[in-house]
C-alpha cells in the first residue's frame, strides 16, 4: 500500500524528511508496521461493539464550582515567548 | 549490610524502632547514587536536597512519637513523566527539555503528603515510547546485571534505580508493558495496576486507554505497600474508579493452594526464547509444588494483540502529543517562516525518530478513510479480547506467562528495527488492551546471568491474588536471583 | 433563471455555567488576558478533563426546548488540528452520538408558520481569543479556552435571509427563556456558522454549499447570506462551478473570502475521547430537565394574543426577547393595561435602549416604576408628552415616579376652578382671537389653548382648557 507520507506528515504539523535517505527509511518503517497492523483484517468484528475505554465506567462529572484560576505569571513562565500578559505566535491573521 | 540493600517494609521497621533516621536512609541512598550512577544512568536529574528536607520532615515526625505510613521517609525514585510542581519534567524529550510543571501529578501529590523523599527523575524513553530506554533524549540507561544491556523500557530508569540499589522503590507507566518488561530485564518486581485504579492526573499522557501508572519493587510485600499508597479514586481523574479500595497487604499469604493458574500455550511458543520458556515451565512447577492447579489453554488471537496495540496507541499518542506545538511551553524551534512553519520546525526538532513514527502513524490510522479499517477494528478486537479474558478467568484465578520474549537485549541490537523492537511487548500489550493488572516478578535467571520475569496477569481488581500468587512464589525463595554485577562496564 | 437560496446554519451558544467544561476556572467575559487560566484548559502535559454536570443539563434543556430527542448513550470525542486557539491541538466535542438529535424550531414566514429542522446539538468547548492589533505577531488568551458551548445544527431548511433573521431570532429566544445562555452578540456567547447554496428554482437537488465562519450578528448573517448567495448566482450564470469551502464573512467589506487556514482542515480525524466516559441520560433525568422548562416564546406569543389583546405583530415582538418579555408581565401584573404597556415597551423603552445601546438589564427600569408611570398619566396626573420626558430618568434609576413628576412640575393641574382662572385671564387679554373665533375661525382656539398652557407654565390638561374655552366662548 502506498501511504502518502507528505499528507500524513502536514497533517500531523511535522516536517517531511529532508533527505531522500530518511524519507525511504520513513516510508519502509511505516509499511513494515502498517503491514503488520494489517493483520487485523483477517478477523471479522462484523458487529462488535468497540471498546473505546478499558475501563467500563459513565457518568462521571464535576460540580459546577469554581476553583482559584492561576497566577498568570505561572503561566506563562515556560512559554517560549510572551508578550503583554499573551503567549506569542507569528501572525495567524486571515488575509481579509 | 548496607542501609540501601533493605527493602522498605525493612527499613520501615527501622524508622519505627528508631534504629535509623529517614535522613541517614536517604544518605545512604545518595552515597549509592554517586557509586553506581556514573555506571548505570538511571537518573536525568537527581534532586538529593528537597528529599534530605523531606526525610528531615519525616524523622520529625517519628521524634514526635507520630505515626508513619508505611512508605513514610523511605527515598524513591520517580519517572520523568510524571508532573512534579518547580521539578523540570521531560518525558525524557528535547521537547520538553526546560519544561517546569506548575503542579503535581496525583501521585506526587500522595507522595509529597507522605513525606517520601524524591531522590530524582529517572530516565526512559521519549514520551514513554520503546522498549529499551534508548530513545531517551538525554542518555542510555545500563542494565545493572550488564552494562552493556538495555534495561528495558519504557521506565528502564526506574527499573534500574531499583534493581542497583539506587532508590528503595520506583514508579513507572505502563502503556504496554512499560513497567513488567524493564522490571523482568533488571530483576524487580513491577506491577501494572486495573486501569483505573492509580490516578493517571500529572502523568504526561502517552496513550490515555493503556497508560496506567505503577510500581517498582525489591519484593511483593513492598509492591503491596506501594500499591496501597498511589491506588484510590481521583476526582481530577474521569477514569479513575471509585469504589472501596482494600488493604493490599492483607493479601499478603503464602498460600496458593487450590488456587488455578492458566499458562497460554501461545506465550511458550516459537516466539520466546527456550531459557525464558523453561525458567516459566519451572516456575509452573514450583506453583504445583506448592499446591497451586496449573495448566496450559489456548489464548486465541494472540497474533493481533501487537497490531492492536500499535493502532490504539500511536493513534491516541498522535492527538495527545500535538499539544507540543512550541507556543505555550516546552521547546520553539529558533527559525521559521510562519505559523505552519514555527508548528512543524518545532515539532520535526523537538521529538525524536520513534516519537515521530509513531505520530505519523497514529495519524496515518485517524485519517480519512481510514478509521474504520484501523483504530475502530483495533477498539472492536480490544472487546472480543476482553471478552476472552473473561472466559479464562472463568476458569483460572490468574493467568501465568513470561513478560518478555527475552531477557536483556544488547544496546543498539533492535533501535533501527521498530517490528522487532514493538515484539519485546508480546506478552505484555494485552494486559493494557484489556485493562487488567499483571505483575512481572523474577523467576530465575539465563546462562548469562540476566534475570528472567514472570507475569502474573489477574482479571480486573484481582491484584490480591495477584499479590497473594507473588508472595507464595517469593516466600519459598523461587524468585531469589542473584545481585546484579555491573558486568562489562567501561566497554561503551 | 430564477434561483432559491437555501439556508443551513450551525449556531453556537455560549452556557450560562459559573465554570469551564473541564476545569473550575470562570468562564466570566472580560476579565484581564490569561487570568482565567489553568493547567487544564491550557492542556499542559499530564492534565485530565472532568465534564461540568452543568453543561449537560443545560444541553439537554435545550434539546427539549427545541423538540429534539435526548441520546441515551453520548460519547464525547476528540476533533484534531492544530491552531494556536486550540491549546491541545484538538477540540473536544462530539461526532456521532451528540446530546440531543433530530428536533425542530417553528418560525413565523410570510406563508405562515414553519417548521426549521435541527440536525443535533452537541457540547464542545470553545477556543481561546487570538489577538492581531499587537504589531507583527499574534497574541494568544486562554480566557475563552474550555468556555462550554453547545452547537446547534440546523437542517437546510431556510429559504431566505429573512427566515434565517427569524431563526436565529427565535432561538435566541428560547436559549434566553431556558436560561442556558446570555446569548450576548457583542461579547461572542452567540455566534453561528451559515451554510449557503443555491439552486434554480424547482430544482430538487441541492447545490454545491459553501461555509461562512466569523458571522458574529444575526444582521451580518443576513447581508453574508445575501452576498453568498447573489455570488454564488454570478458563478453559475457565468457556467462556473461553485467550489465547495470554508469562507471568511468580513463584516467591514460586506464580502467573504476563501479561509486559508481551513484549506488542509477537513481531515480532523475524529476519535472517541479517552480520558472521558460516556454521558448516560436516562428517562428520569430527562423528565426532571423537563419540569424546569419554562413557557416558551411560542405559548407566551398565543397567550398574549389571546389572553392580554395584543396585536401578533407586538405580540411577537415582546415575546421573542425574554428581558421585554418578563417587564411586559411582571408590568402587566401591577395592574397597567397590557395594550399600554405593549406601546410603552415597543415605543419609548425600546428606543432608549437603541439609542444608549444596551440591553433591557443593563438600564434601571423596573417594572413598578413602569406602572406607576402608565397609571399616572391614566388617570390625567401627567401628560404622555411629560411620561416620555420622565422616562430616561426612570431608565437611570428613579424609582418614586410620582415624586419624580412632582419634583419635575409636570403634574397637570386638573383642578377645574384654578383652570378657570387663567381661563378667564387669556380670555380677557385675547381680545382679537376671541373676536376671531367668534367670527368663524375655528383656528383660533388652538391659540387661545396654547396661551392657557403658556399661563399654566404647561401644568393644565390641554384637554380641559380646549373644553372650558368652548364653553366660555359659546
Amino acid at each position: 500500500m502506498e501511504i502518502n507520507i507528505e499528507y500524513i506528515a502536514n497533517l500531523a504539523r511535522l516536517d517531511n524528511p529532508s533527505t531522500t535517505e530518511e524519507a525511504n527509511k520513513l516510508r519502509k518503517d511505516m509499511t513494515e508496521i502498517i503491514g503488520m497492523v494489517d493483520k487485523m483484517s483477517e478477523v471479522d468484528t462484523t458487529g462488535v461493539e468497540p471498546t473505546n475505554h478499558a475501563a467500563p465506567m459513565q457518568n462521571v462529572f464535576r460540580k459546577d464550582e469554581l476553583k482559584p484560576s492561576f497566577a498568570r505569571d505561572e503561566m506563562l513562565a515556560n512559554a517560549p515567548e510572551s508578550v503583554a500578559g499573551c503567549y506569542s505566535v507569528p501572525s495567524a491573521v486571515e488575509d481579509a | 549490610m548496607e542501609l540501601y540493600t533493605k527493602t522498605a517494609h525493612e527499613l520501615h521497621k527501622m524508622l519505627v524502632d528508631k534504629d535509623v533516621t529517614s535522613v541517614e536512609i536517604t544518605e545512604s541512598f545518595i552515597d549509592r547514587i554517586n557509586e553506581v550512577e556514573p555506571k548505570v544512568d538511571a537518573f536525568i536529574a537527581t534532586t538529593f536536597e528537597t528529599a534530605l528536607e523531606t526525610a528531615s520532615k519525616a524523622d520529625e515526625k517519628i521524634q514526635k512519637g507520630e505515626e508513619i505510613s508505611a512508605l513514610e521517609g523511605l527515598p524513591m525514585a520517580l519517572k520523568d513523566n510524571m508532573s512534579t510542581k518547580g521539578v523540570a519534567t521531560t518525558s525524557a524529550s528535547k521537547m520538553l527539555e526546560n519544561y517546569v510543571p506548575p503542579y503535581d501529578a496525583t501521585v506526587v501529590k500522595i507522595l509529597k503528603e507522605n513525606n517520601i523523599p524524591i531522590l530524582g527523575k529517572t530516565n526512559m524513553d521519549e514520551f514513554a515510547m520503546g522498549s529499551s530506554t534508548e530513545t531517551s533524549y538525554f542518555k542510555k540507561t545500563k542494565n545493572p546485571y550488564d552494562l552493556q544491556r538495555i534495561p528495558g523500557g519504557s521506565s528502564g530508569g526506574s527499573a534500574a534505580s531499583v534493581s542497583a540499589n539506587e532508590a528503595v522503590f520506583a514508579l513507572g507507566s505502563d502503556t504496554g508493558g512499560s513497567i513488567r518488561q524493564p522490571a523482568s530485564c533488571c530483576g524487580v518486581v513491577g506491577l501494572k495496576p486495573t486501569y483505573g485504579t492509580v490516578s493517571r492526573f500529572g502523568l504526561f499522557a502517552f496513550a490515555s486507554s493503556l497508560d496506567q501508572i505503577g510500581p517498582f519493587a525489591k519484593d511483593v510485600t513492598d509492591a503491596a505497600n506501594i500499591f496501597n499508597l498511589i491506588s484510590g479514586h481521583d476526582s481530577f481523574d474521569s477514569t479513575s474508579i471509585n469504589m472501596e479500595y482494600p488493604d493490599y497487604t492483607s493479601s499478603l499469604k503464602a498460600d496458593v493452594k487450590g488456587l488455578k493458574i492458566g499458562v497460554p500455550q501461545e506465550f511458550l511458543g516459537d516466539g520466546i526464547n527456550v531459557e525464558v520458556k523453561n525458567a516459566i515451565l519451572k516456575a509452573c512447577d514450583n506453583y504445583k509444588a506448592l499446591g497451586a492447579e496449573v495448566e496450559t489453554f489456548s489464548l486465541p488471537l494472540t497474533d493481533y494483540f501487537i497490531p492492536i496495540y500499535y493502532v490504539i496507541c500511536c493513534a491516541e499518542a498522535s492527538s495527545n502529543l500535538a499539544r507540543y506545538d512550541g507556543v505555550k511551553y516546552g521547546y520553539r524551534a529558533d527559525k521559521f517562516s510562519d505559523l505552519t512553519d514555527l508548528y512543524k520546525k518545532t515539532r520535526s526538532q523537538g521529538f525524536g525518530a520513534e516519537v515521530k513514527r509513531r505520530i505519523m502513524l497514529g495519524t496515518y490510522v485517524l485519517s480519512s478513510g481510514y478509521y474504520d479499517a484501523y483504530y475502530k477494528k483495533a477498539q472492536q478486537m480490544r472487546t472480543i479480547i476482553r471478552n476472552n479474558f473473561a472466559d479464562a478467568f472463568k476458569k483460572y484465578d490468574l493467568i501465568l506467562t513470561p513478560t518478555a520474549p527475552t531477557t536483556a537485549f544488547k544496546m543498539g541490537e533492535k533501535i533501527d528495527d521498530p517490528v522487532q523492537m514493538y515484539l519485546a511487548d508480546i506478552c505484555t500489550v494485552v494486559v493494557n488492551i484489556a485493562g487488567l493488572p499483571g505483575m512481572s516478578m523474577p523467576c530465575g535467571v539465563d546462562s548469562e546471568g540476566l534475570p528472567i520475569g514472570m507475569q502474573l496477569i489477574g482479571n480486573s481488581f484481582a491484584e490480591p491474588t495477584i499479590f497473594r500468587a507473588g508472595f507464595a512464589f517469593e516466600q519459598a525463595g523461587f524468585s531469589k536471583i542473584p545481585l546484579p554485577t555491573f558486568k562489562n562496564g567501561g566497554a561503551n | 433563471m430564477n434561483y432559491e437560496t437555501v439556508i443551513g446554519l450551525e449556531v453556537h451558544a455560549e452556557l450560562k455555567t459559573k465554570t469551564k467544561i473541564y476545569c473550575g476556572c470562570s468562564t466570566e467575559f472580560g476579565g484581564e488576558v490569561n487570568t482565567h487560566t489553568c493547567p487544564i484548559c491550557v492542556g499542559f502535559p499530564g492534565v485530565l478533563p472532568v465534564l461540568n454536570k452543568q453543561v449537560v443539563e443545560y444541553a439537554i434543556k435545550a434539546g427539549l426546548a427545541t423538540n429534539c430527542n435526548i441520546t441515551p448513550v453520548g460519547k464525547q470525542d476528540r476533533k484534531n488540528y492544530f491552531y494556536p486557539d486550540l491549546p491541545k491541538a484538538y477540540q473536544t466535542s462530539q461526532y456521532d452520538l451528540p446530546i440531543c438529535v433530530g428536533g425542530y424550531v417553528e418560525i413565523e414566514t410570510e406563508d405562515g408558520p414553519k417548521k426549521i429542522r435541527l440536525t443535533r446539538i452537541h457540547i464542545e468547548e470553545d477556543a481561546g481569543k487570538l489577538l492581531h492589533d499587537f504589531g507583527e505577531g499574534t497574541l494568544v488568551d486562554y480566557n475563552r479556552g474550555g468556555v462550554p458551548l453547545i452547537e446547534i445544527v440546523s437542517e437546510p431548511d431556510l429559504r431566505s435571509s429573512q427566515e434565517a433573521h427569524t431563526f436565529l431570532e427565535q432561538l435566541k429566544a428560547i436559549l434566553e427563556y431556558t436560561d442556558v445562555s446570555d446569548c450576548k452578540m457583542q461579547e461572542g456567547s452567540l455566534r453561528c456558522d451559515v451554510n449557503v447554496s443555491v439552486r434554480p428554482e424547482g430544482a430538487t437537488e441541492f447545490g454545491i454549499r459553501t461555509e461562512m465562519k466569523n458571522v458574529n450578528s444575526f444582521r451580518a448573517a443576513v447581508r453574508a447570506i445575501e452576498y453568498e448567495s447573489k455570488r454564488q448566482i454570478a458563478v453559475l450564470e457565468n457556467g462556473d462551478e461553485v467550489t465547495q469551502e470554508t469562507r471568511r464573512w468580513d463584516e467591514a467589506s460586506g464580502k467573504s473570502v476563501p479561509m486559508r487556514s481551513k484549506e488542509d482542515a477537513q481531515d480532523y480525524r475524529y476519535f472517541p475521547e479517552p480520558d472521558l466516559v460516556n454521558i448516560v441520560i436516562d428517562d428520569e433525568w430527562v423528565a426532571r430537565v423537563r419540569e424546569t422548562l419554562p413557557e416558551l416564546p411560542q405559548a407566551r406569543i398565543k397567550r398574549y394574543i389571546a389572553d392580554l389583546g395584543l396585536t401578533d405583530y407586538d405580540a411577537g415582538l415582546i415575546a421573542s426577547n425574554k428581558k421585554l418579555a418578563v417587564l411586559f408581565e411582571e408590568t402587566v401584573a401591577l395592574g397597567a393595561k397590557p395594550k399600554a404597556v405593549s406601546n410603552w415597551i415597543l415605543g419609548d423603552v425600546s428606543r432608549i435602549l437603541n439609542e444608549r445601546d444596551i440591553e433591557l438589564d443593563e438600564s434601571k427600569l423596573t417594572p413598578q416604576a413602569l406602572a406607576s408611570l402608565i397609571e399616572l398619566i391614566e388617570k390625567g396626573t401627567i401628560s404622555n408628552n411629560a411620561g416620555k420626558k420622565v422616562l430616561p430618568d426612570i431608565f437611570d434609576g428613579c424609582d418614586d415616579v410620582t415624586k419624580l413628576v412632582e419634583e419635575k412640575g409636570l403634574v397637570q393641574i386638573s383642578d377645574d376652578s384654578a383652570l378657570m382662572e387663567i381661563v378667564t385671564q387669556v380670555l380677557a387679554d385675547n381680545e382679537k382671537s376671541v373676536n376671531d373665533y367668534k367670527g368663524g375661525n375655528e383656528r383660533a382656539i388652538g391659540f387661545l389653548v396654547g396661551q392657557c398652557m403658556k399661563a399654566s407654565k404647561g401644568k393644565g390638561n390641554p384637554q380641559k382648557f380646549n373644553e372650558l374655552l368652548k364653553q366660555n366662548l359659546g
